[in-house]
């Protein structure tokens, strides 16, 4: 009876989700294909502190256009702190200040960094002068013994540099390293020794710090670190040198930020600062440039798109628009196939921690997970608890648990086990609880068939949301949303045969 | 696989999205639903209608009222504790004698202490078997005392009859025998066996045990089949009755057969299962098509349970499958 009025709504939104898409991949240009190499990163910096309650000044160094990037877009984003840039020490520098401040404060700096290809050759500059530092004592000793045993295995500068990094590198240190590093190697050390060591050898050289570029591996909500490395002045260019392995030049990812042993962020008035520098790869050229022209031809489409939103957010929506794909696997598996899941949306949200840990990882984390939990909730039966408090009891577990392993994990070596913190578990301990009852009420083989069966469907669902063509459709034109709804609904009408019916009742195709 | 598709299909096996779809959502307003879903408003129903149910012992709504259970028994001996709002047998407790100090003998022998029934209401109370997990309350009624008809071809637990009611016309039936294997409790999916009924005789046809079809009962090796239900026109009566009490268009009734006290409406479902046309070895969309077309001819009580021993009989429906 309301089937024609379905078919009209499900016709309706379908086309008006196509139109939409016809209209942004053939009018606009959106691409309709995800690129395979990204040239433009969205690079925030933010600062986050304690003000005093009395004048604060915050300062921190900016990236600069150089020969491999280029610096386009930059937005300072600080309430209230007044702003001014300025060049220091051939750095640049942004300092916000601000009369009287209290409380927490964050300021922010977005930036659009953009790959650029440039022929001409670079042209020659001049070293500068350096005035050979300081070294005294033991010190003084050590760096004339490691300088002259690196200069006799060297034949120019390059190899000077390479091997002496090489020697810093050294997993079993020699005594001089050992003196002059003291006891804490780190990378940022190591560089600031060997920048020290070649001045004091009379080469013209500098720490360089920055951040490194990967290519589609970074996920806006975790920090990425600072990396550190070495440039020499041969006469001419600076060469960069990679401060583990002294090759040269460092990766063409590693985008320098500021030089110099100076911290990145120097603040006056406050405290408890923390910074964090999070990347993500804008999806790539053509989708930029064709936001670009609608922004010129129709700004009033792009204002209102996931394109106006602020980049960390837009990174939340690429996961989260994937979910309605995940939702429509479910519907057929459940109501085309027929196979028995814990909770209806369970799979959907166990496929998207997969996407942390990785597919086996995660099937191999979540089953031990669900084991472990599911014999400590036998255990808990035996106590006779009611049903809220055993359900809290199991919670608790289930979170304990996670520790656990992580830790045991962690141990053995890698951080696959830290994922698993991923895993939703409030969702963990329902499908415990539920598998737990459907076991004991129906036995462990109706158990089974819906665990493997959750497991399954979870797997497929994290299939189907890890296809990067899909992943780009949904996030690129989220008006396809409306053609899947239309489907569902339609969906929501189908009343054929499941997969399982057929196995069901083979008995009474018989006769 | 095909194949099967095909012979489902011509033989009319209602599936389950078909059954939501175009029966319990098409004719059963959600508005029903808490007539049925709750036990306790069923029975209330039932007997403003005159139709006989299992006597209410007493009813159990918050955890301080567990203490008054030993008070509400104490007249009985044997006795059942279920859940108001618990679907497909589950949470259900028979209690079918007493033991010295106060301890309690389950249906298949076990001994129960106050306080492991205690917690089982309790646990029933907060939700533990009700759809959703929403709180519940706690029915303590009669046991049902099983007609010696079904002596032989039942193991422990009590035998109930399902029949499926559409717009008020008993379309098809079963009779759900317990065993062993599913605990005393007759729901098919938890192992008890279901055998067809003939709708016009009341006699048993083939049965089905764990979607297979079985001649005997697995446990006691008598056969299930051709076995006469007493009292079946007074079945069909209050199965038929059933849709005018609680308006739904598409039921399952389930009614069991007390020795003494005749037959008992145990409760209502308004989403009943699909494994009765394995145990009938038919597909129901032939009948419930037949009655949707005649629906209009169809009045009283008893046209329409004329119209069904006419129409589902097996005989009938034997001469309509060779012809």
């Amino acid at each position: 009876m309301n089937k024609l009025h379905l078919y009209i709504l499900a016709a309706a939104l379908a086309s008006i989700g196509l139109l939409l898409f016809s209209y942004k991949a053939f009018v606009l240009g959106f691409p309709v294909k995800p690129a395979t190499t990204a040239t433009v990163w969205n690079v925030e910096a933010r600062l986050k502190f304690l003000a005093d309650d009395k004048p604060a000044k915050a300062s921190m160094f900016l990236p600069s256009s150089s020969r491999k990037f280029a610096i386009v877009d930059e937005h300072f984003i600080s309430g209230g702190f007044g702003f001014v840039a300025s060049w220091d020490e051939g750095n640049r520098q942004a300092t916000w200040a601000v009369r009287k401040a209290k409380g927490a404060k964050s300021i922010y700096y977005q930036a659009v960094v953009r790959r650029v290809h440039t022929k001409a050759p670079e042209p020659p500059s001049k070293a500068p002068e350096i005035s050979p530092p300081q070294l005294e004592g033991t010190s003084l000793a050590a760096a004339k013994s490691l300088l002259a045993e690196t200069k006799a295995k060297s034949a120019d500068t390059t190899t000077f540099v390479g091997e002496l990094i090489r020697r810093l590198n050294r997993p079993v240190q020699e005594e001089n390293v050992k003196v002059l590093l003291r006891d804490k190697p780190t990378t940022d050390r190591k560089v600031r020794l060997a920048v020290r060591l070649l001045r004091y050898s009379g080469i013209p050289a500098r720490e360089v710090n920055g951040i490194s570029l990967q290519e589609g591996k970074h996920d806006f909500s975790k920090k990425v670190p600072i990396v550190h490395w070495i440039e020499v002045h041969d006469g001419t260019h600076w060469v960069s040198f990679d401060p583990t392995t002294g090759r040269s030049p460092v990766p063409e990812d590693w985008l320098l930020w500021w030089t110099g042993p100076k911290r990145l962020v120097s603040l006056e008035g406050g405290s408890n600062l923390n910074t964090l520098i999070s990347v993500s790869p804008k999806i790539e050229e053509g989708l930029s440039a064709a936001v670009r022209r609608a922004e010129i031809s129709k700004p009033f489409l792009l204002k209102f798109s996931l394109f106006g939103l602020p980049v960390n957010t837009q990174a939340v929506f690429k996961v989260m628009l994937l979910v309605p794909i995940g939702a429509f696997l479910l519907v057929i598996l459940r109501n085309v196939v027929g196979i028995k899941t814990f909770g209806t949306f369970m799979p959907v949200l166990i496929a998207l921690s997969f996407r942390e840990t990785g597919l086996m990882r995660g099937v191999i984390l979540f089953s031990v997970l669900v084991a472990l939990g599911l014999s400590i909730r036998f255990y808990l039966e035996r106590l006779k608890l009611l049903v809220v408090p055993r359900l809290a009891a199991v919670l608790i577990v289930v979170v304990g648990l996670m520790a656990v392993i992580s830790i045991v994990a962690h141990r053995l070596g890698g951080h696959t086990g830290l994922s698993v913190a991923l895993f939703p578990m409030v969702i963990l301990t329902m499908t415990i609880e539920r598998m737990s009852i459907v076991w004991e009420e129906r036995g462990s083989y109706e158990a089974l068939v819906s665990g493997i069966g959750s497991m399954l469907t979870a797997a497929l669902a994290f299939l189907v949301m890890n296809i990067k063509l899909i992943e780009h459709l949904v996030f690129v034109f989220p008006e396809l949303l409306l053609v899947l709804l239309a489907a569902t609904l339609l969906m929501g009408r189908y009343t054929g045969y499941r997969l399982m019916d057929l196995y069901r009742f083979r008995e009474l195709a018989k006769g | 696989m095909l194949a099967i598709l095909h012979a489902l299909r011509k033989k009319g096996v209602l599936a389950i999205n078909k059954r939501n779809a175009e029966y319990t959502l098409a004719y059963n307003p959600r508005r029903l639903y808490p007539l049925v879903d709750d036990k306790l408003r069923t029975k209330q129903l039932a007997l403003e209608n005159g139709i006989a149910v299992p006597e209410l012992y007493g009813v159990i709504e918050v955890e301080g009222q567990v203490r008054r259970i030993p008070q509400m028994i104490f007249d009985h001996d044997d006795f059942v504790i279920k859940p108001a709002h618990g679907s497909g047998g589950e949470g259900i407790l028979v209690i079918t004698g007493r033991v010295n100090n106060g301890r309690y003998r389950k249906a298949d022998g076990t001994i129960l202490f106050q306080d492991e029934i205690d917690h089982h209401v309790f646990n029933t109370l907060s939700g533990l078997y009700s759809l959703g997990g929403q709180p519940d309350r706690v029915l303590i009624e009669y046991r049902v005392l099983f007609d010696p008809v079904f002596e032989a071809i039942s193991y422990q637990g009590v035998p109930d009859v399902r029949i499926i009611v559409f717009l008020g016309v008993p379309v098809m039936s079963m009779v759900r025998l317990p065993t062993r294997m599913s605990d005393g409790k007759a729901n098919l999916h938890q192992g008890a066996i279901g055998a067809g009924i003939d709708i016009a005789t009341g006699r048993t046809l083939t049965a089905v045990w764990r979607d297979e079809v079985v001649a005997e009962h697995p446990d006691t090796g008598n056969s299930v089949s051709d076995v006469q239900i007493p009292n079946w026109d007074k079945l069909l009566d209050i199965a038929a009755r059933c849709h005018e009490i609680t308006g739904l268009g598409y039921q399952g009734v389930d009614i069991v057969l007390d020795k003494d006290k005749g037959p008992l409406v145990l409760e209502l479902n308004a989403r009943p299962g699909l494994n009765i046309q394995i145990a009938n070895n038919s597909g129901l969309l032939p009948r419930l098509d037949l009655v949707e077309k005649n629906y209009a001819d169809l009045g009283s009580v008893g046209e329409r349970i004329a119209f069904a021993k006419e129409h589902f009989s097996v005989e009938h429906l034997d001469r309509l499958g060779s012809a």
